[in-house]
C-alpha cells in the first residue's frame, strides 16, 4: 500500500468541505463519536441531512465565521491506498495557505461549480497548481444535481478548462462530474449520470500512478546530522545521516560533497541496525565515505553524474506570505533543505495577477502576491531547478527580526 | 520488578506472533522516514531539545524512531516525563525498564512538587483530575532546564484542533499556541528559529493515524505497557465510562467495583483514561479491534468531552 497526498482548492461555496466530508463519510472513515458530535451540532442541510462540511472545520474562529482559514490535514485509508488530504481555503486572501498545501501534495483537486463554470478563482487555483508543479490534476465539476445532471454542462466546462490546462502546461488532467451533497461519483458511481464513462473520484485517487513522479537521475542527500558515537569500540565511526531527496545512492558510488566539491566513494549505507546496498528516494539513511573528507550539516552529498546548479544568483518564483511587505533593502535568511544562508532580493522582475495571469510591472510584494525575482545569497547554494527536481528546488525566506517564514521560493534558473 | 531480557523477549513473542504483511511496508516506510528526518532536524536546529515521554504508545514509538535516527550514537536529547502521581503503575514499570534498556537520560517533573510549592491547587471532588495541572509542571520543567524544543507524540488525526497544528509548532514564553500566528510549513523545510524564551513543540508523527502507529508497533515488535493488552481488572463505571478502580478516583459508596476483562487505548492518568471491554490480548487482535472500532481514540478521554472546543482551549494554554 502506498501513500497519496492531495490538496483541494475551492471555496466554501463550491462545496469543498462537503466533498471531503463525503469522501470520508462514504468511505466509512468517520468514527462513531465524531459522527455523534456531528449529529449533536445544529448545522443541517436544508433537507435535514447532516452537514458533512463540519467534519473539516477545525478551529473555533472558523466555526464562528463559517470559513476555513488554515491548512487542515485529514487522513483516510482504503484497501488500496493511504491518503493525506491538505484541506485549504480558496479565497484570494488565503493564497499562501493554498501554496503551503500544494507544496506538500502529489495531486490537486480543483472544484468548479457546475452552475457557474470556469471562473476567476478556477484560474487562480490552477495557476498555483502549475506554480508548485503538481503533476496530477482532477477537475471536479460539482453540484451536478443543480443542473439536472446535464452532460452538455459538463462538456462545456471541460472544454473551457482544457484551454487553461494547456496555457498552464498541466498535462495529466481528469474531469469528473460530481454531486458532493448527494454523493454522486464521489465514492460511488452515480446512477444519475450514465453518460459518464470515467471512474468515481475515489476510484481515480486509488489508481493514479505515482511511480513516474520520482526523479531517478539526480542523486541528492543533504546531511542533517553527523553520527559520531566516540566510544571506545566505535572510535572511528563517522556516519552522515540524512534523507535521500531524489535519485539513488549505492555502495561504491562516487559522490561529490557540495559546496566544497570534495570527492569520495560510498563505503557503507546503514539504516539503524541494517546495512543496505541502496538508499532510494525518500529513505532516511546514514552514509559512510571511504575518505576522511570534511562534511557537516547543511552540506549536500550528490552523485557524480548530473551535478546540481551552484550559484549565488538565482532567478526564482516567489509567493509572499507575511502581512509585512517585502523590504528590498533588508537581508533575509534563506532556508534550503538543512542549510540556512543570508540572502537579499536583488531585483523584482515582475509580478503576476493570479486571477488573469497577466504580468504586472514590478512593485513591492504584499501578502499573497506572486512573481519572479532574482536572489543573491551569501555564498553559493547548490540546488536544482524546481521544475526538474522539486525536492531540491524549493526554499523558504525567513525574516530574522520576527523569525517568521515570509516567502516560498521556487528556483527557476541560474541568473547571470 | 524488572523483567530479564529473555523473559521480555518471550513476552513480546507471545503478544506479537505474526510478522507484518508486505503490503503495509510502503506507507509505513514513508512515515518512518519522514519522522526520522524531523527528529534529525530537531537535533540539527536546536541547542537544547528534549523528548516528552508519557509512557503511551505514541511516545514509545518516538523512542524507537529516535533510536533509528541516532544510533549507534546517543540521543542528542534527554527524555522528560511529567509524572502526575496518578499514573498507572504499569506505566512507571515500563518506563524504568525502557530507560534501563536504551541507556539514555530521563528527567522527571512531578506534579506533586507543583502542588507542594503552591503553584497549582489540587482539584476537589469526585471527578478531580491532575490532568490539567500537568501543564504548569511541564512549563516549569521546560524553563528549569532551558529546553528550546520539546518533541511530542501528538498526531493530527486525534482531534480537529490538532489537524491544523504544524509539525514545528512555536510556543510563546507562556507555552501558549496561537493558531492564527502559525508559520506556513512548506515542503519538508522546517523553520525552527525562535526568540529567547520561546520554544518549539515538534510532532514527528503528525501524519500518522492510530492504526499506523499500531501497524508500526507490530512491524517493529515494540513492547508496550501491559495495560494496552486485555487483562482482568477491578473497575468502576462512571459517567458511562469504565475506569480502573484506584484511590485517585475518590471512590464512594455509589461506585460499584467489579472485575472485567479490559484494555486501555491510551495511557493517561488513571483519573481520566477510560478502559474498553476487550478480549484483545495480542497485537493482531488489537489491530482488528481498532479497524472495526466505533469509538475514536480520544473518545475514551473524558477531558475532551467538556466542550467541542476543549482541546483547542487547552492547547492555547500550553497543554501538549
Amino acid at each position: 500500500m502506498d501513500l497519496l497526498k492531495f490538496f483541494t482548492a475551492g471555496s466554501v461555496d463550491d462545496g469543498k468541505s462537503t466533498l471531503i466530508g463525503r469522501l470520508l463519510y462514504d468511505s466509512e472513515s468517520i468514527l462513531a463519536d465524531q459522527l455523534e458530535a456531528l449529529q449533536r451540532s445544529n448545522r443541517k442541510n436544508d433537507d435535514g441531512t447532516i452537514d458533512l462540511a463540519i467534519l473539516t472545520d477545525g478551529l473555533k474562529a472558523e466555526r464562528e465565521q463559517g470559513i476555513t482559514i488554515d491548512v487542515a490535514y485529514k487522513y483516510f485509508q482504503t484497501e488500496k491506498r493511504k491518503f493525506i488530504i491538505a484541506d485549504t481555503p480558496g479565497h484570494i486572501q488565503y493564497t499562501r495557505n493554498m501554496v503551503t498545501g500544494a507544496s506538500n501534495s502529489n495531486l490537486a483537486i480543483i472544484l468548479v461549480d457546475a452552475r457557474k463554470g470556469v471562473v476567476e478563482q478556477t484560474m487562480r487555483h490552477s495557476f498555483i497548481v502549475s506554480l508548485l508543479e503538481l503533476k496530477h490534476v482532477v477537475v471536479c465539476i460539482n453540484k451536478m444535481d443543480m443542473v439536472n445532471f446535464d452532460q452538455t454542462v459538463f462538456d462545456q466546462i471541460r472544454s473551457a478548462y482544457s484551454a487553461i490546462a494547456s496555457q498552464l502546461n498541466l498535462h495529466d488532467v481528469t474531469y469528473i462530474p460530481v454531486s458532493a451533497l448527494k454523493g454522486d461519483n464521489v465514492v460511488n458511481k452515480s446512477m444519475n449520470m450514465n453518460w459518464f464513462q470515467g471512474k468515481s473520484l475515489l476510484d481515480h485517487l486509488e489508481s493514479v500512478s505515482l511511480t513516474e513522479d520520482i526523479n531517478l537521475d539526480q542523486a541528492r542527500m543533504p546531511v542533517q546530522w553527523v553520527v559520531r558515537p566516540q566510544t571506545d569500540e566505535l572510535h572511528d565511526y563517522r556516519g552522515y545521516a540524512g534523507r535521500v531527496l531524489s535519485g539513488t545512492f549505492k555502495v561504491n558510488d562516487r559522490v561529490v560533497i557540495m559546496p566544497s566539491g570534495s570527492r569520495s566513494v560510498i563505503s557503507k549505507i546503514e539504516t539503524f541496525e541494517n546495512e543496505i546496498e541502496n538508499a532510494n528516494t525518500g529513505m532516511s539513511a546514514t552514509i559512510h565515505l571511504m575518505d576522511n573528507v570534511d562534511v557537516s550539516r547543511g552540506d549536500l552529498i550528490v552523485g557524480e553524474k548530473n551535478l546540481p546548479k551552484n550559484s549565488n544568483l538565482i532567478e526564482a518564483d516567489l509567493c509572499w506570505m507575511d502581512s509585512q511587505p517585502l523590504d528590498i533593502g533588508l537581508t533575509y535568511l534563506i532556508q534550503h533543505n538543512s542549510k540556512v544562508s543570508k540572502c537579499r532580493i536583488q531585483e523584482i522582475l515582475y509580478q503576476v495577477n493570479i486571477n488573469t495571469l497577466e504580468k504586472l510591472s514590478p512593485h513591492v510584494f504584499n501578502l499573497n502576491e506572486i512573481g519572479r525575482v532574482v536572489l543573491k545569497t551569501a555564498g553559493n547554494l547548490t540546488f536544482d531547478l524546481y521544475q526538474e527536481n522539486k525536492s531540491n528546488g524549493g526554499a523558504i525566506l525567513i525574516d530574522s527580526r520576527t523569525n517568521l517564514t515570509v516567502a516560498a521560493l521556487m528556483f527557476r534558473a541560474v541568473a547571470d | 520488578m524488572l523483567l530479564k531480557k529473555n523473559e521480555m523477549t518471550e513476552l513480546i513473542n507471545s503478544q506479537y506472533p505474526i510478522h507484518m504483511n508486505k503490503q503495509d511496508a510502503d506507507y509505513l516506510d514513508q512515515l518512518e522516514s519522514e519522522a526520522i528526518y524531523i527528529l534529525r532536524e530537531v537535533a540539527g536546529q536546536f541547542e537544547k531539545p528534549a523528548l516528552l515521554f508519557s509512557g503511551g504508545k505514541d511516545s514509545i514509538t518516538l523512542v524507537r524512531l529516535a533510536e533509528k535516527a541516532f544510533r549507534p550514537g546517543k540521543f542528542p536529547f534527554p527524555l522528560v516525563h511529567i509524572d502526575t502521581g496518578h499514573n498507572f503503575p504499569e506505566t512507571i514499570t515500563y518506563r524504568d525498564e525502557m530507560i534501563n534498556r536504551i541507556n539514555e537520560k530521563l528527567i522527571v517533573g512531578y506534579v506533586q512538587d507543583s502542588i507542594d510549592q503552591g503553584k497549582v491547587i489540587e482539584q476537589k471532588g469526585k471527578n478531580a483530575s491532575r490532568n490539567s495541572l500537568q501543564t504548569s509542571t511541564l512549563l516549569d520543567t521546560i524553563a528549569a532546564h532551558g529546553f528550546d524544543a520539546c518533541i511530542g507524540g501528538a498526531r493530527r488525526d486525534e482531534e480537529k484542533a490538532r489537524a491544523k497544528e504544524r509539525i514545528f509548532s512555536v510556543r510563546d514564553e507562556f507555552g501558549q499556541w496561537d493558531p492564527k500566528r502559525q508559520r506556513p510549513e512548506l515542503w519538508n523545510i522546517y523553520n525552527g528559529r525562535i526568540h529567547k524564551g520561546e520554544n518549539v513543540r515538534v510532532f514527528p508523527i503528525s501524519n500518522w493515524t492510530e492504526l499506523d502507529v499500531w501497524n508500526y508497533i507490530r512491524r517493529e515488535k515494540i513492547s508496550l505497557p501491559s495495560i494496552y493488552f486485555a487483562h482482568s481488572r477491578e473497575v468502576i463505571t462512571r459517567n458511562g465510562q469504565i475506569m480502573a478502580a484506584a484511590d485517585h478516583l475518590n471512590m464512594d459508596h455509589l461506585d460499584v467495583v467489579s472485575s472485567k476483562k479490559v484494555r486501555f487505548r491510551t495511557v493517561g492518568d488513571m483519573t481520566c483514561t477510560a478502559a474498553i471491554e476487550s478480549e484483545a490480548d495480542q497485537i493482531d487482535d488489537i489491530i482488528e479491534e481498532i479497524k472495526a472500532s466505533k469509538i475514536s481514540e480520544r473518545g475514551a478521554r473524558m477531558d475532551d468531552k467538556v466542550s467541542e472546543a476543549a482541546m483547542e482551549d487547552r492547547k492555547k494554554g500550553g497543554y501538549f
